[in-house]
């Protein structure tokens, strides 16, 4: 157990090596075989943690560029235990429903490469490190839009690439004006974000890196009005990329918000609190409304996407224990059920090779298993109690409701809009009579969709009924942030309402 | 009269002089063998000229600490070694691409290679003192050098590149000149230290007179720096000469100028003399918008690498306007990883060079030459990609950490205004960067013959990509080190 953060880190990097000897044939075998290694790894992580620790643990260190303060830095703790078990599970599941043929050896190394860094932004605990992988995911990603991609897939591929690298080019000189300043303070340089939390900021300063930092994030998250690219992306990605980009990449923006912006600058983000949380409503409806639009099922699954990010921005800035608990649980919870529903979409697109509503109708019939795990799915991302997504989405705007319960109201007529067009989606495809010829001689799920289907739909009961381990966990480590929010809080205001938040209304 | 000079040979600190006597005696060498010998191999010259050029580097790295030689005409102080350093290894790079797989008749030639360590004596020269007439003498002997060996490629393009070139010089010489002539009717001197001197005690006046002679060194300098507006001449001279040329072209002489640059205007920034800085800053800016707007436009990857480079110019120029340890320590850190990546860049397209035009009438390497390479020839590909992302600045590649510790140079300073821009401006070159990796990776391939990519590839320029690739992709390892290297440097020249 020394290293095996660098383990998990560079497992799949050295699989990607091996990955270009092995022949067309057996690459596929080869990386399920990775992808089950790793996440075997992560879990082995997780028997490993310690739950009463809220701290980082597993903790490596040594020195890159000493004179300059860059590190190698990793460690772990409850907020990003759960989204490296995400990241390794569902690129496993995305590898093992892959059936592209078409050049499938670049595919997989790339798939490889990419979980190499998504793990390592979950796990950098250096700032420049952290911007290394949060550079380095592009370039997988541009790849897979681009080259396996239908449509406009090299425009779509362009426009995500220039959309997050523009955003966080104001990330960086944020993060070495930071550095900068820690050498200020302290007379060394460092990149590390537990130095960094000793420092305290003055407000303005606070005010501008917030800034810097948010354009970064929200471009990932995507936030309105930065959400553009997002269905692009999507419309145009294959079933793969469509699930590792929702399920993963986007929890790349809000885990940043959880684990840089909030404790890094509380009162700015106290600041910002208002204006943030109505971008993030705005997100929540508007995004609803236009998914009700789409006639495209992958653009509503899209749409969709960007409404249940808006929740976690919510539950985030709560910053209170169930708010951010619940925003943790919500990207574990959308990062399956999205990822469930865009491989759906893909089990049909691959049949009929049209993603448009009006081409179906009454597939209940002819492919009832199909429906079936569509429809627990549908339940799920609805957030219908017991399943998985009810969890998150319920502490999230609990915990807002703490802040304000107007705000939360108009949140929460997302859940509704959202039940109206997921309801309706699922109305036109699978019930009525089946109206065109080609959909009546439809194949049911063959045995590969299943077994990538079947894990994801024991998660969303399993965990909808029973969260609590997961929860207990991340919940530990939040309060541990919120008490360094609350003792690095410089102005009264900031500080009140953190105790507000988090103490009132009850019985604590 | 003059008075009795008594003159000792160890005041003359001849070692300072070991290593470019070194080279002039190669290129001498290398002049007398083909008087007796015709027809050695092109592989004699090149193995001779890298035999000559390494032992010079041994001797340069024998060399140091701060010493002045021959009446104080020679400055050997830790930034001329380090630059001195960079012209030899990118050199010993540049000469081996020589062997190539296709003949060229300038390779043939013994000429070329005399020539070829001529420039390099004049390079050396250039950054080892701080004598204006001496810094002349080495730009004159290393700039006509230069234009004889892009004429030397022997197509009507490389005549047009040569004299295109040599116009320009011409004129920055002139400026120079002038610039020289003012500051020593001002001060009575032509060094740069006497200058500073003189400057201060007088208190920079006149101010009319300092201006005229800041601004025509700006200006000459400029053209070697080919800083925005002057720096029209590049692309088309980049067009013309040949691909390992163009790569030498973008990284030594600019390195000669800048050493040159952060010399001279060390006067005035040390003076805090604002509208200096003002005037970098501005010629800073419009450098990186402009080359990089332009570069968008390109359809030529050549073409593009060539205002990439004014760009990346630009971009050092922003540390040049701090002029403090960190700043010119992050110059020479990122022109070190700069070169690299360049000159595997340039090299990637030796490989492919072709004699015929075979995809465009008016250009060698269009960017839909390469469209779909990753199927054709997928090692190539992948490597011409890691170099383009490298050269965008993307992490953990080499350029990266260069553009890290100089935007962090110019945060510290106080300008993080001017590091939003820096940043805005990397983030419009990686659109340029990716088209060609877009073409590589995203397109269909235009043919199934991959060996068009590589008919110009030969064993030692495939070396040469390797080391280039080695150290672009392992560069995190080698920050270290080299930072530290320089930094010391820098302050040992006590700037």
């Amino acid at each position: 157990m020394e290293h095996i953060l660098s383990i998990i880190v560079f497992f799949p990097l050295v699989a990607v090596f091996f990955g270009f000897v092995i022949s067309k044939e057996s690459i596929k075998t080869f990386g399920i075989t990775v992808a089950v290694v790793e996440f075997l790894l992560s879990i082995v992580l997780w028997i490993g943690f310690d739950t009463s620790n809220a701290g980082f643990q597993f903790v490596e260190y040594f020195p890159l560029i000493s004179q300059f303060g860059v590190s190698y830095y990793l460690g772990v703790d409850g907020i990003s235990l759960f989204l490296v078990i995400l990241s390794t599970f569902m690129t496993l599941i995305s590898l093992i429903g892959l059936n592209i043929k078409k050049d499938i050896k670049n595919l997989v190394i790339t798939i490889l490469f990419l979980e190499m860094t998504l793990v390592g932004v979950f796990l950098s605990l250096d700032m420049i490190l952290f911007y290394i992988f949060w550079e380095l995911s592009l370039i997988p990603m541009l790849y897979i839009i681009g080259a396996w991609g239908s449509g406009q897939r090299v425009y779509a591929a362009i426009k995500f690439f220039l959309y997050t690298f523009a955003g966080s080019a104001l990330m960086l000189v944020g993060i070495l004006y930071l550095g900068y300043q820690y050498f200020l303070a302290t007379g060394t340089w460092s990149f590390s974000v537990p130095d960094w939390h000793l420092l305290v900021l003055p407000f303005n300063m606070q005010l501008w890196l917030f800034g810097a930092f948010f354009l970064a994030f929200a471009v990932k998250v995507p936030m309105f009005p930065f959400h553009t690219w997002l269905p692009y992306a999507h419309g145009q990605a294959p079933t793969i990329g469509s699930v590792l980009l929702a399920a993963v990449m986007l929890k790349m923006g809000t885990y940043a918000f959880i684990r840089f912006s909030l404790p890094l600058f509380p009162d700015a983000s106290y600041y910002f609190l208002y204006p943030v949380a109505t971008i993030a409503i705005i997100m929540v409806i508007y995004a609803a409304m236009v998914a009700y639009a789409q006639e495209d099922m992958k653009q509503v699954i899209a749409y969709s996407s960007i409404s249940h990010m808006g929740i976690i921005i919510i539950g985030t800035f709560a910053m209170n224990a169930e708010g951010l608990t619940g925003a943790i649980f919500l990207m574990l919870s959308h990062g399956i059920v999205s990822g469930a529903l865009f491989m759906l979409v893909g089990v049909i697109y691959d049949r009929r090779h049209t993603k448009m509503i009006n081409e179906f109708g009454g597939l209940a019939t002819v492919m009832p298993r199909y429906a079936a795990i569509f429809g627990v799915m549908m339940m799920a991302a609805v957030g219908l109690p017991l399943t998985i997504g009810f969890v998150g989405e319920f502490l999230s705007l609990l915990g807002f409701y703490r802040v304000s319960w107007l705000m939360t109201l108009f949140a929460g007529t997302g859940i509704i809009l959202g039940a109206v067009y997921m309801l309706v989606l699922f109305k036109k495809a699978f019930f009525g009579k089946v109206t065109k010829d080609e959909n009546a001689e439809l194949k049911d799920l063959d045995k590969r969709e299943f077994t990538a289907l079947i894990p994801l739909v024991a998660l969303v009961v399993i965990l909808g009924v029973y969260p609590k381990p997961i929860l207990s966990t991340i919940d530990m480590s939040v309060k541990k942030m919120i008490n360094l929010m609350e003792k690095k809080a410089l102005l009264p205001s900031t500080k009140e309402f953190l105790i507000r938040v988090n103490h009132t209304g009850g019985k604590k | 009269m003059l008075g009795h000079i008594s003159v000792t040979i160890s005041s003359l600190n001849i070692a300072l002089l070991a290593p470019m006597a070194i080279i002039s005696f190669g290129a001498l060498a290398i002049i007398c063998i083909d008087l007796f010998s015709k027809n050695l191999n092109k592989s004699f010259y090149v193995m001779l000229s890298l035999l000559f050029i390494l032992l010079d580097f041994t001797t340069l790295i024998g060399l140091h600490g701060s010493s002045r030689g021959f009446f104080n005409v020679m400055l050997v102080d830790g930034i001329s070694v380090l630059s001195q350093g960079i012209i030899l290894i990118t050199s010993a790079l540049f000469i081996v691409l020589a062997l190539s797989n296709k003949p060229f008749m300038e390779f043939k030639k013994a000429e070329y290679y005399a020539l070829f360590l001529f420039m390099l004596v004049g390079f050396q020269f250039m950054v080892a003192t701080d004598n204006l007439i001496l810094i002349f003498l080495g730009l004159e002997t290393a700039s006509l050098s230069l234009y004889t060996l892009i004429a030397m490629h022997n197509r009507n393009k490389a005549f047009e590149a040569a004299i295109k070139y040599f116009t320009m010089g011409a004129l920055a010489a002139g400026f120079f000149a002038m610039a020289s002539l003012i500051f020593y009717a001002l001060t009575g001197s032509v060094e740069l230290s006497v200058i500073s001197k003189v400057l201060e005690a007088r208190n920079y006046a006149p101010g009319v007179a300092i201006l005229a002679g800041v601004v025509f060194m700006l200006t000459a300098l400029a053209f070697k720096l080919s800083v925005v507006p002057t720096h029209t001449w590049t692309p088309d001279v980049y067009e013309g000469s040949s691909a390992p040329l163009a790569g030498y072209m973008s990284v030594v002489p600019k390195i000669a100028g800048l050493v040159v640059a952060i010399r001279f205007f060390d006067i005035f920034l040390h003076a805090d003399i604002v509208w200096v800085q003002n005037v970098l800053i501005f010629l800073a800016i419009i450098t990186m918008f402009l080359a990089n707007i332009t570069a968008l436009v390109q359809e030529d990857v050549k073409r593009m690498l060539a205002f990439s480079s004014i760009a990346h110019a630009g971009f050092v120029l922003t540390a040049l306007m701090i002029g403090n340890t960190q700043a010119n320590s992050a110059i020479f850190l990122y022109w070190i990883l700069f070169m690299f990546t360049n000159m595997g860049a340039f090299t990637m397209l030796w490989m492919a060079r072709h004699r015929k035009n075979l995809w465009d009438s008016r250009y060698q390497h269009p960017f839909t030459k390469f469209s779909g390479l990753v199927k054709v020839s997928p090692m190539m590909a992948t490597i011409m990609g890691i170099f383009m992302f490298t050269l965008a600045g993307m992490p953990p590649f080499s350029v990266f950490w260069g553009k890290l510790y100089l935007i962090s140079a110019v945060v510290d300073s106080g300008h993080v205004w001017l590091a939003v821009i820096m940043v805005i401006n990397s983030a419009i070159a990686v659109y340029y960067y990716m088209k060609l990796i877009v073409y590589m990776f995203l397109k269909d391939p235009i043919t199934e013959d991959g060996n068009i990519y590589v008919a110009n590839s030969s064993t030692p320029i495939k070396v040469v990509v390797g080391i280039a690739l080695v150290f672009t992709i392992t560069a995190s390892i080698f920050v270290e080190p080299i930072l530290g290297i320089v930094t010391q440097l820098m302050k040992s020249s006590g700037l």
